[in-house]
């Protein structure tokens, strides 16, 4: 297991994971059960469990640095099993969320294929698969992943070749260019 | 039943990599007497990659949806798939926080005016038609098919949001599936993550996760697997040549969406349930159903045995 240096414990950033998921992280009594139904602690540097305790101990740079907030898979095993009734999923997207603003780079090919789908959405109204793709291989550069899937996908005609576009994309755009503008005035998201 | 109309959302894949799911939903649900409505000019929900950018931006992008059911008149929306489903339940349960709502309604320019309800169309069909109601209706019975229904980490989970069957151990699909005629095997990873979204950017964890499933169906002589989400499906059945380099296991496990099993039973053609677009060959599953022939000839009524 991995040791962490505690640094100073920043109260700001545990007032803020509380105000911004609506949960109180003071409840959690180190248990364990999310990090005992947690899939994707294989892929994590610090357990489910163990974030748990960093945001009490205010350890912000560890936590929003962490590979976990990346990879968690917002399954819910955890947030569903935990006794104290914790939300303990929408914790770890509001970590989530704080690593994005504040520049962590996270784990990239995850933040890449969000970015690259969120984008599909934002200039067609709807995901589109086959551009998508595209915009995530070019900005991941991982150009050969999954391309054994092309065939069974075409023979299937399961990859629309155009993306469909709604009427009102101008409006869905709308709505992350207003997203855009008001991180700059209020700094992220709110609860 | 109810003559109700409910809103229907199908989302993106519906139009591509879940066809079959969305037009074996609608054949069901048409062949069940529960009446469907489009949401008109419908948009993205944002699944996944939203929520992990920003709760308020997330919920904008279910509430217009919302906002366009509103056209409708409808307030009880309905969609097939667990991650539009878990994004709109999120919006509409964080949109009772005054302060959320208003920068929502700053984001889509659309205050809502109605109160509104979503549920899976699983639940519609459990809850509204009913397992005892659906074995009225089925014409060829799935006996001899040994399944294992998978409802993947989203559909239930957790309880006080998702307000659908048992969160750890779901059994809606198992009781309709029953009473369709198929036998249900007691699968325990039903609610065990699939990898979800994961699938692009990190092949290698779904081919563990859905790998897992795949193996221990197999071994528990399941001859098909049964999902209700697109994203499961599509981990599950395309990705399945990878899974099986990967974990070097030699798995051939078709995996219907459980609107094409019951539609079959129900005896609606293959052009509405579109059985030949799933990857893994369905066949050789399907040959074990058992045709049970209504005797031609009425039975002799038995002898009476002298006493
Ligand atoms: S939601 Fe994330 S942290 Fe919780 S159990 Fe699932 S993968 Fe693990
Ligand atoms: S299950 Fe809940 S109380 Fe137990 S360690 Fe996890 S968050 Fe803490």
């Amino acid at each position: 297991m991995e040791h962490v240096q505690l640094g100073r414990g920043d109260t700001d950033f545990i007032r803020a994971v509380e105000t911004e998921s609506g949960q109180k992280v003071s409840r959690c009594y180190q248990c364990g059960n999310c990090t005992a139904g947690c899939p994707m602690s294989f892929t994590y540097d610090f357990t489910v469990s163990r974030i748990m305790r960093l945001i009490q101990l205010g350890q912000k740079n560890t936590v929003l640095s962490s590979k976990a907030v990346w990879m968690c898979a917002s399954c819910e095993s955890c947030s569903t099993r935990c006794p104290n009734h914790i939300e303990v999923a929408r914790i770890l997207d509001v970590c989530r969320h704080m690593s994005r603003r504040a520049g962590f780079g996270g784990a990239r090919n995850v933040r890449l294929f969000a970015d690259a789908f969120l984008q599909s959405v934002r200039w067609h109204g709807q995901s589109h698969e086959l551009g998508l793709m595209a915009v995530y291989k070019l900005l991941s550069m991982r150009l050969f992943d999954d391309l054994t899937l092309a065939p069974d996908m075409l023979l299937k005609n399961k990859l629309p070749f155009k993306p469909h576009r709604i009427k009102g994309r101008d409006e869905v755009a709308g709505i992350f260019r207003r997203y855009a503008q008001g991180r700059g005035l209020h700094g992220g998201g709110k609860k | 039943m109810s003559a109700k109309t409910y809103a229907y959302y199908s989302g993106c894949s519906g139009s591509g990599t879940s066809k079959e799911y969305d037009l074996s939903t609608r054949a069901l649900c048409a062949a069940l007497g529960i009446t469907l409505a489009d949401v008109p000019d419908w948009s993205c929900c944002g699944s996944t990659p939203a929520h992990m950018v920003d709760h308020a931006l997330s919920a904008a992008l279910s509430a217009r949806n919302l906002a366009q059911s509103e056209q409708l008149g409808l307030d009880d929306f309905v969609t097939p798939c667990p991650s539009c489903l878990k994004n709109t339940h999120n919006a509409i349960e964080q949109m009772r926080d005054p302060g959320f709502r208003k920068e929502v309604d700053r984001l889509t320019m659309r205050p809502l005016a109605r109160k509104h309800r979503a549920f899976s169309v699983l639940q519609l069909i459990y809850e509204e038609v009913t397992p005892e109601g659906l074995a009225l209706k089925i014409k060829k019975p799935l006996h001899g098919l040994k399944l294992a229904a998978y409802y993947g980490c989203l559909l239930t989970r957790p309880g006080r949001s998702m307000r659908f069957d048992d969160e750890e151990n779901p059994v809606s699909m198992d009781r309709l599936l029953e009473a369709a005629g198929a036998g249900m095997l007691p699968f325990p990873l039903k609610v065990e993550c699939c990898g979800g979204s994961f699938g692009i950017p990190r092949g290698d964890v779904v081919a563990r996760l859905s790998g897992r499933i795949l193996e221990l169906a197999c071994s528990m002589g399941a001859d098909a697997l049964v999902v209700a989400c697109p994203l499961c499906q599509m981990n599950l059945d395309l990705r399945q040549k990878q899974i099986r380099s990967a974990v070097r296991l030699n798995f051939h496990l078709p995996v219907f969406y459980y609107t094409q099993l019951l539609g079959l039973a129900l005896g609606l053609p293959e052009d509405q349930i579109l059985l030949d677009k799933l990857v893994t060959d369905p066949k050789p599953a399907l040959a074990k159903i058992e045709i049970i022939r209504p005797p031609d000839v009425p039975a002799q009524p038995a002898k009476e045995v002298p006493a």
